[in-house]
């Protein structure tokens, strides 16, 4: 391939790659997706193309491998283009059914498509509940795209943004339209893009730096992962770009160590944008010069902190610096350096190419455009969701997540990943956008979203984030490594059936005195968990201190079982099923479990027969005495039938 | 060189340009608490001892003096009631994993007494000051940190430790707990084995 020297030339080879596609269909596979490939979507992906090649479809027939489609607990996931029509856990040995019943013969495959709550099933992928009420402007091009062909990409009209910019805009007006459009930090912070990009341009420096940042590490979240694995040139066009904007010729690609696909992904990008002079000198014949690298992390969640990702790219140990000044005016070997993470950067050409009037019309009055969130946790469907800002939580996870799973009752959401705040039931109508957030005590972060049922206890979720955080906070500075070590006895303490009275509030102290004091955003946010769940979940602290009640059963040392000697069938199934033989009884005897044998596993309560009910799970209270040794057991009348 | 002047506790203070908070107060005699503070290296902020409060135009924020450097027109606070609450805090965490000296010094002087946490004898704070010294004055990274988070600790690195400590031991008298000299004095540095060093963990309690 021949550089491209022109937007005129791009505009060429974009038709050319257009005319010289002879397939009317093609089948899109999420088989360059780490998700995709878990659930073994390769094999369906090979599957496809030996079968379309036996039954003589070639050429009028592609098979793509894309990255993630976002509703990964389906995978592997086929849709098939022009008609949209959705397969979902395909397996190898489906394939040449729906070669020959759905190419050749235009029928469906039934059993493949989605089937709603209502057994309805469901042909479209747009019709699906989980993807009817997203709007997909960032994250829907996976579909259509190969991530290892750049071809992909320009024939959707990648890299016009890239020509536009640099032929029809000034670095400045981009710039303007950057603000204008109002577009905020996707990777947390939700800080203004346009206002940092000036401040790296306007900062005094021979070099200037443009960074990505995905070192996504927060547990639950993939959505800059999964963006980099599918889509890789939007994330490096947005990146060129806002260098453009901002007068640098140097970038880096920050991705963190677990992240591999994603580096392969995008290394095959940046060789191809080389080979076709998107990238390195004299871009698109523009005169403007823009390489980068990229630079895996160690494995450290605070080095997404941006002052000690900077620091990582140095070489250095990755941690926050203490210094009073933004890394956007002194950033790495202290240059201006301006960091944005890969959703924002993503959404960049979208901006340049549609206009930042097109933008600011998506979503609220402070929050523009969509956000990714990955839904995780008890939902009937989970994934990568992309929607306007302002959509309801409640729409969010009804709707888009299909509610809760078992019918059970929703507890609490978790946003923003472990720095963010857990919200209750009343707060699910707030609109989801940056500052509504932050207003209920939570954050956006990366997107995360965990989604929790009654089975939760929030004292244990309070104590599994800072558990997190424990290993994770880098341990420079005293409020944060002392004050995260204190919160965590103190939450293990209470969890242990050991609360004291005071405790709630001596943790709000604490916690106080580690947002104010601590040296990064890590520190500063930790308390999170523990603000937002004393904030809405105090009755569960209580309980689990005054009362010795864990309300959800999951404090093991709080809870006991117990089997009511008046309901008992003497069934012999609990006894034979307990781990530990800590249940006695026999035939027509009523069975026991011994206290002080029994590890609360739970598992009597499960194998009990629902028809019986006769284990109890019991929390706040004593645990009756044990009947007589050898009683004889009532038959009821429901156990006769 | 032109100078600044700010305002520390009421009073009117001059500072050269591009000094820290820290500096300007010491010059002026007004006290400010340090724990991972040396003024022969570079500031560090991890102690958080020096939290004062600052304001500008109306906007108080709370700041590291050791860092956070001096302009014109700046207002300090170094005793404020929310300065004071977290210097009581940090050092009633610091006392609850080195409880010596230093620490019992200082969280006498702001009224701590028996820290409410558990205590988890380190008996090191992690203010960096023997690890920054060796790297940044000695110039011989003989010791380092290991670890992250909580797990974050000192340690002498066998290789290199072997050759240059014995002779210097300048970190001594640096540790604010004693710490290292605790459990090195009377070791000399060349007589240990690789063994030696990869057992001298520092004790967790």
């Amino acid at each position: 391939m021949a550089q491209l020297k022109s937007p005129a030339e791009l505009a060429r080879t974009r038709q050319q790659i257009i005319s010289r596609r002879t397939e009317k269909r093609y089948i899109a596979i999420n088989a360059s997706g780490t998700c995709g490939l878990a659930y073994g979507s390769d094999q369906v992906f090979q599957a496809f193309v030996a079968e379309i090649e036996r039954q003589g479809l070639t050429g009028q027939v592609g098979v793509r491998a894309t990255g993630c489609l976002g509703f990964c607990e389906n995978s592997p996931i086929v849709i098939i283009f022009p008609e949209e029509i959705c397969y979902l856990g395909v397996k190898p040995e489906d394939v040449p059914e729906i070669v020959s019943r759905t190419l050749v013969g235009k029928k469906l495959v039934n059993r493949l498509l989605y089937k709603d709550g209502n057994g309805k099933k469901i042909v479209h992928e747009g019709e699906i509940p989980f993807y009817k009420h997203q709007s997909r402007i960032v994250f829907g091009n996976n579909r259509f795209i190969d991530p290892k062909s750049i071809d992909d990409y320009i024939a959707l009209g990648g890299y016009s943004a890239l020509a536009k910019a640099l032929f029809e805009m000034s670095p400045e007006e981009v710039l303007e339209t950057v603000k204008r459009a109002n577009l905020r930090g996707r990777g947390g912070g939700g800080f203004p893009t346009g206002i940092k990009w000036q401040t790296t341009r306007n900062a005094p420096g021979e070099i200037k730096y443009v960074i990505v940042n995905a070192d996504e590490g927060d547990p639950g979240a993939y959505m800059d992962r999964s963006l980099l694995e599918g889509n890789p040139h939007s994330v490096l066009e947005g990146l060129i770009i806002g260098a453009y904007a901002i007068g640098s010729h140097e970038g880096y690609i920050y991705v963190r160590q677990e992240y591999p696909l994603a580096v392969e992904n995008l290394s095959v990008a940046l060789n191809q944008a080389r080979e076709y002079g998107l990238l390195g000198e004299n871009i698109l014949g523009s005169r403007f010069n823009f390489d980068v690298t990229i630079h895996r992390g160690a494995g450290a969640f605070v080095s997404g902190e941006s002052s000690a990702l900077m620091t990582a790219i140095e070489g250095k140990v990755g941690e926050p610096r203490p210094k009073y000044v933004r890394t956007a005016v002194s950033g790495i070997r202290e240059m201006p350096s301006n960091l944005n993470n890969v959703e924002t950067w993503a959404n960049v050409p979208l901006i340049i190419n549609q206009g930042a009037d097109w933008f600011a019309s998506i979503g609220t009055e402070g929050s523009k455009g969509t956000k990714i969130f990955s839904l995780v946790g008890k939902v009937n469907n989970t994934g990568l969701v992309e929607v306007p800002m302002g959509m309801t939580l409640r729409e969010i996870i009804h709707d888009i997540g299909g509610g809760i799973r078992q019918g059970k009752k929703f507890k609490a959401v978790q946003t923003g990943g472990p720095s963010g705040g857990c919200i209750p039931e009343s707060l699910l109508d707030i609109p989801v956008d940056f500052d509504e957030l932050a207003k209920v005590g939570s954050m956006m972060g990366y997107g995360g979203m965990i989604v929790m049922d009654e089975d939760a206890c929030m004292v244990d979720v309070t104590r599994y984030f800072l558990n997190f955080l424990a290993e994770e906070s880098c341990g420079k500075c005293v409020p944060c490594r002392e004050g995260i070590r204190q919160m965590l006895h103190i939450l293990n303490r209470i969890c242990e059936g050991e609360g004291k009275a005071g405790d709630i509030e001596l943790l709000e102290e604490l916690s106080e005195v580690v947002r104010d004091a601590s040296l990064c955003a890590l520190g500063t946010t930790a308390p999170n968990p523990v603000f937002s769940t004393i904030r809405y979940f105090r009755d569960e602290y209580e309980a689990h201190i005054k009362e010795r009640r864990c309300h959800a059963g999951v404090c093991k040392a709080l809870i006991a079982y117990y089997i009511l000697p008046e309901r008992c069938q003497a069934c012999m199934i609990c006894l034979r099923e307990c781990p530990v033989e800590a249940i006695t009884g026999g035939k027509n005897v009523v069975h026991v479990i011994d206290q002080d044998k029994c590890t609360k596993c739970g598992t009597c309560l499960e194998v009990c027969p629902s028809r019986f009910t006769a284990v109890v799970r019991l929390s706040g209270e004593p645990v009756p005495p044990a009947p007589p040794p050898k009683t004889e057991v009532v038959r009821s009348k429901g156990a006769q039938k | 060189m032109r100078g600044v002047t700010l305002n520390i506790d009421g009073r009117e203070v001059k500072a050269k340009e591009g000094m820290t908070i820290l500096e300007a107060a010491r010059d002026a005699g007004i006290y400010i608490p340090t724990l991972c503070y040396h003024e022969k290296l570079a500031p560090y902020g991890a102690c958080r001892l020096c939290t004062v409060e600052i304001s500008r135009n109306k906007r108080t924020r709370l700041v590291t003096a050791c860092v956070y450097p001096t302009e014109d027109g700046l207002v300090v606070k170094t005793e404020s009631p929310r300065v004071i609450k977290i210097r009581k805090m940090l050092l009633e965490l610091m006392l609850s994993s080195a409880p010596v000296k230093t620490i019992q010094d200082l969280a006498r002087q702001y009224g701590v007494a028996k820290p409410r946490f558990k205590a988890e004898k380190t008996v090191c704070i992690l203010c960096g000051l023997c690890v920054r010294y060796c790297a940044e004055i000695k110039r011989a990274n003989a010791i380092g940190f290991v670890g992250r988070g909580i797990e974050r600790r000192v340690v002498f690195f066998p290789e290199i430790a072997s050759t240059v400590c014995a002779s210097c031991r300048e970190c001594f008298s640096l540790c604010p707990t004693g710490k290292i000299p605790s459990e090195t004095d009377g070791v000399c540095f060349d007589d240990l084995t690789l063994e030696d060093f990869l057992g001298a963990r520092p004790a967790r309690v």
